[in-house]
């Protein structure tokens, strides 16, 4: 296959999405991190520096994708799973400690994040054993190996300990409901974080009283054609009373009190104001300064590089995780929205990318692409503008970090490789 | 079903954010937000407040400088205590509580920790300054009073509180405030603009240079300097002649309705509202109830005011033409209401307009006022038009002069009679009492003086006012230029104000005459009663004197109120013609007068209540 034609078919739309976002996170880094001193976007001792530099790398990244086999990455699946398995595994021994997390190898001029390479291997791999034509999802020991592709990559990360990165893989359960995975597994779970938050707010108590009443309802408004299943009805009530209780238990005893304050700042759960307000400033400081400053940005924002809080270096990680605040102040509510949209956008299109493949491994691996892109997005902008707790993931394409830009690229340009070929059914 | 589930997922979340976004960016957003961004501070230039002149450019009130110490408290560093508060002459106890009371209000922002030092303090305290952290000096002007008077009408400034704080955001913590008088209601005038600089800060509280290169910062606006319509020397003459004596003085230039002068007895130095001892002096005034030196009687004193008030009902009836100046009344030493008599001091006699002023004949003026309200057919009709001419002298409402405070004083009402009696069960002969200024009828000593430029005036007059001068230009308010015209006519004033004038030659106030100035005025003798353990008691009357002149021209006119001084021409008689002297010549030529009226106090009448024991009242010990 030649270059051009590869040029030709590549789906532009999300290339031109993707470049977008990366030239406005790269723009926001370079707000939140330049000095009046700097003297070239070009100094790569500097945090911006660094991140053009690694933009550039991700540039010759995507080359090199476009220029191998396509069938190349269904092929090697398996084996990219096991080295990233042993890459993570290999971090007990070499791996190097930055802010209490071991998730890093020194490669001298950067480090390289093993956890990275493990979502793309994961995404892959998955992808790989799916669309194997003896896999059937329906079955259970499938659906078991299925699971276990997805938890091992996680299991190695949550000792890191990085919690944030081990709870992405969970997205990939995205790609297994797509193929088939009986609906009532979601449903199954949606269920339990619903019992899971309103034990939380409201206790045990109040939630058997709704369930009570809802199955008083259920009778009351029975119709003579429709037989309630009594059974069925009460092993579920039963079983979400006895998971509420049970969510008393693990969340008093096995949380830790960092963990029991993020939840209860999130969910509101202190009801003395000026608690509430000390846990906001203190536990919650982060997401505090974050929803200040981009509250501070209004309709219009402050203006690029004229982000007080910004430039007061007032919200932390603001180049990393809360690089969306920068957003918020500077450029204010046009920012954020377009940047929200923007990812929409991206998100949606692959979507549409991935139903169109004739392959099912190319759609397989392109879901596992939107949902690995999703979590992140989702987390991150979530926690940084304080609808969810703090979970500490970077958002794609925007935060500073050389081995996130680099595999998320890789991640987004190999779906995009395999969709050059989307006329073929197999390679 | 699963082909849409990841794209409703997507665009659920992604509205969910927007959501969330607009709340934040669109509906909590507040331009006001720039105040308590952590990442900029406001440093305050503050203007110098404006002087105040009198009305012939002699220095009243000025600024001189001070310092106080201000902390922030987040950036103050273990220190010796002991030392810093010895050096700021002030317990550690207070310390404490001081840096404390700042914490509360803004760990970040400046507070004020010890105000207004003095100059020695302030010279002690500079060297030792950089030693410790979170505190500096900041230099401050302060009120210089040129004058020992006026301070109830000059009024005092002082530093805006919390509640204040919180209602207008022009002001922030330390800064002064008009808290009476003119410094009150010119405040805006005299305040001017403080100037604000923007220094962006990084979460370590260093500047790190201006916030937005400096567009947002203002220069100091200084307050303009004014000029008020008050004589210093007058002033100054009038509360000498007031010590020991409770009352007020309003003097009004009739052409003009400037007050010349406006005292209110017992009065106290402005300079002690100033400085370090402020609070101290603040409280010494504040808790004398008894003398009440922060009560500005001239505009909030309500009394009856006597016989002053007989040339207003003479003027009604002739407007309404139920006497003219033949008319003739015989007083009986008294006069008959209902089978009783009321006493009279005229002497008795057949009496006539002219006579009936100037020998202030009760029985002359009852007469004449059943006479106003005989015209008409009801008590009710006749009680309106005499309201209606009444309070176009300005009385029983508001003035509307240029000081924050005052009282309307009372005109009663057929309504209020009505409610007093019970309708219909009143008439001219129970309200009797008003044909000669006692009963309901209240006044302040500034509606009086009012009255009087009016009845100069020959029927109008200009609302009294302060404010001369703003910045060197006089000034134009039609609130003060634009005449408010009685209604009565001219031509009945002549014959009141000759009865006027011929109560210095001939009448109650021929003891005062001033030499080679003619003048026309009208005594008030004012029964009046207090409450001594629940029992009504009757104290010595007050001494009421209204007067202007010269007559033909009038340039003064002026009421002076003496609580319990007697009759009228005794303490406020004196006081008036010493005063109208002092302005029409400059200079005192009855010395033994001006020393008699400089000597005497009315302190023993006024401790008569307070005394526990019986006392006489209207005692002619002089």
């Amino acid at each position: 296959m030649s270059g051009k034609s590869v040029l030709r078919r590549i789906d532009w739309l999300s290339v031109v999405l993707y470049l977008s976002l990366v030239i406005i996170g790269w723009s926001n880094i370079y707000s939140t991190t330049f000095t009046e001193a700097d003297e070239s976007i070009f100094n790569f001792s500097t945090l911006h520096g660094k991140q053009l530099f690694f933009i550039g790398v991700s540039l010759v990244a995507v080359l090199i994708i476009m220029a191998l086999e396509v069938n190349f990455y269904e092929r090697f699946s398996s084996v990219f799973y096991l080295l990233s398995i042993a890459s993570l595994l290999g971090l007990f021994i070499f791996g190097k400690t930055i802010a209490g997390a071991t998730s890093w190898y020194d490669l001298g001029f950067f480090n390289l994040q093993p956890s990275e390479i493990a979502k793309v291997a994961t995404a892959l791999a998955l992808a790989k054993y799916l669309s194997d034509i003896q896999t059937d999802i329906k079955r259970g020991k499938d659906q078991l190996i299925a699971l276990f592709i997805i938890v091992l990559p996680a299991l190695l990360i949550i000792p890191q300990p990085d919690p944030g990165s081990a709870l992405v893989f969970f997205a990939l359960t995205f790609v297994v409901f797509r193929e088939g995975l009986p609906l009532y597994y979601l449903a199954i779970g949606l269920t339990l974080i619903f019992v899971f938050i309103i034990t939380l707010m409201f206790g045990t108590i109040w939630l058997t009283i709704g369930l009570a009443l809802l199955i008083v309802l259920l009778f009351a408004l029975k119709r003579k054609t429709f037989k309630i299943p009594i059974l069925p009805l009460t092993v579920t009530a039963v079983a979400v009373v006895l998971f509420s209780l049970s969510v008393n238990f693990v969340f008093n005893t096995f949380f830790e009190q960092r963990h029991r304050d993020r939840f209860s700042l999130w969910l509101r759960l202190e009801k003395d104001p000026k608690k509430l307000e000390q846990i906001r400033k203190t536990i919650g400081y982060n997401t505090y300064q974050s929803e200040k400053a981009i509250e501070s940005g209004g309709f219009f924002g402050k203006g690029y590089l004229e982000g007080t809080r910004t430039k007061g270096d007032f919200v932390p990680e603001q180049h990393t995780d809360y690089i969306f605040s920068t957003v918020g102040e500077e450029w204010g509510f046009v920012g954020t929205a377009t940047v929200v949209l923007l990812f929409t956008l991206l998100f949606l299109r692959l979507v549409s990318l991935a139903e169109r493949q004739k392959n099912d491994f190319a759609r397989m691996y392109g879901y596992g692409v939107i949902s690995i892109l999703f979590i992140h997005y989702f987390i991150n902008i979530g926690m940084v503008i304080g609808v969810l707790p703090t979970i500490g993931i970077p958002l794609p394409f925007f935060s500073y970090g050389g081995s996130g830009l680099l595999f998320f690229t890789i991640l987004l340009f190999i779906f995009l490789r395999l969709d050059t070929n989307r006329l073929k059914d197999s390679f | 079903m699963r082909r849409i589930l990841l794209s409703s997922v997507i665009v659920i979340i992604g509205f969910t954010f927007l959501t969330r976004l607009s709340y934040l960016q669109i509906f909590s957003f507040s331009p006001e937000q720039v105040m308590e961004d952590p990442a900029i501070k406001a440093i305050y230039d503050y203007p110098e407040r404006g002087y105040i002149y009198d009305r012939n450019g002699q220095l009243l009130v000025g600024n001189e400088p001070a310092y106080d110490v201000m902390v922030i408290p987040r950036e103050v560093k273990p220190l010796d205590t002991l030392e810093f508060c010895s050096l700021l002459s002030i317990t550690k106890d207070k310390f404490k509580e001081k840096l404390h009371k700042a914490h509360v209000y803004s760990p970040r922002l400046p507070s004020v920790l010890v105000p207004q030092l003095s100059k020695e303090d302030y010279a002690k305290l500079q060297e030792k300054m950089r030693k410790y952290e979170g505190f500096y000096i900041q230099k401050r002007s302060l009120r210089y009073y040129d004058t020992p008077s006026a301070a109830n009408v000059l009024g005092y400034i002082s530093e805006v509180n919390e509640w204040e704080l919180s209602q207008n955001k022009h002001y922030v913590q330390g800064e002064l405030k008009g808290r009476t008088g003119i410094e009150r209601y010119y405040e805006d005038i005299l305040r001017g603009r403080k100037g604000v600089q923007y220094i962006q800060k990084d979460r370590f509280n260093r500047d790190i240079g201006p916030y937005k290169e400096g567009d947002l910062d203002t220069l100091p606006e200084q307050g303009k300097q004014i000029s008020v319509t008050l004589d210093k020397a007058l002033q100054e003459y009038g509360e000498k002649l007031m010590v020991g004596k409770r009352g007020g003085i309003v003097a009004i230039e009739p052409a003009t309705g400037e007050v010349l002068t406006m005292i209110s007895g017992p009065t106290y130095d402005p300079s002690l509202l100033v400085g370090r001892n402020r609070s101290k002096n603040y409280s010494e005034l504040y808790y004398d109830s008894i003398a009440k030196p922060l009560y500005n009687r001239a505009i909030l004193a309500e009394g009856s005011p006597g016989s002053p008030f007989k040339t207003l009902n003479a003027l009604v009836a002739l407007q309404e033409g139920v006497v003219d100046e033949n008319t003739k009344v015989t007083c009986y030493n008294g006069f008959y209401v209902g089978g009783r008599k009321k006493g009279c001091h005229c002497g008795g006699g057949v009496r006539d307009l002219n006579s009936g002023i100037y020998k202030s004949c009760n029985a002359y003026f009852a007469h004449t006022f059943r006479k106003i309200f005989d015209k008409y057919n009801t008590t009710d009709e006749g009680m309106d038009v005499w309201e209606k001419h009444i309070k176009s002298f300005g009385l029983g409402d508001f003035l509307g002069y240029d000081l924050p405070t005052g009282r309307k004083g009372l005109i009663p009402t057929k309504e209020f009679y009505d409610k007093w009696y019970g309708d219909n069960r009143w008439a001219s002969s129970t309200i009797i009492s008003l044909s000669i200024g006692q009963g309901e009828v209240l006044a302040t000593p500034v509606q009086l003086a009012n009255m009087t430029a009016a009845i100069a005036n020959r029927g109008h007059y200009f609302t009294p006012h302060l404010l001369k001068k703003v910045a060197g230009k006089d000034i134009v308010d039609p609130r003060f230029t634009e005449a408010k015209h009685t209604t009565i006519d001219k031509k009945h004033f002549e014959p009141i104000i000759d009865g006027m004038a011929e109560v210095y030659t001939k009448g109650t106030a021929r003891w005062v005459r001033i030499p080679g100035i003619e003048i026309a005025g009208k005594t008030g003798t004012v029964e009046n009663f207090t409450k001594i353990e629940g029992k009504r008691t009757q104290l010595t009357d007050h001494s009421v004197f209204v007067a202007f002149a010269p007559v033909n021209n009038p340039k003064i006119a002026i009421a002076v109120y003496i609580e319990n001084g007697y009759y009228g021409s005794r303490y406020a008689g004196h006081i008036a013609s010493l005063m109208i002297e002092k302005h029409l010549k400059g200079a005192i030529s009855r010395k033994d007068l001006e020393k008699k009226m400089l000597e005497k106090t009315l302190e023993h009448e006024y401790q008569k209540p307070f005394s526990g024991e019986e006392f006489k009242i209207n005692e002619y010990v002089w």
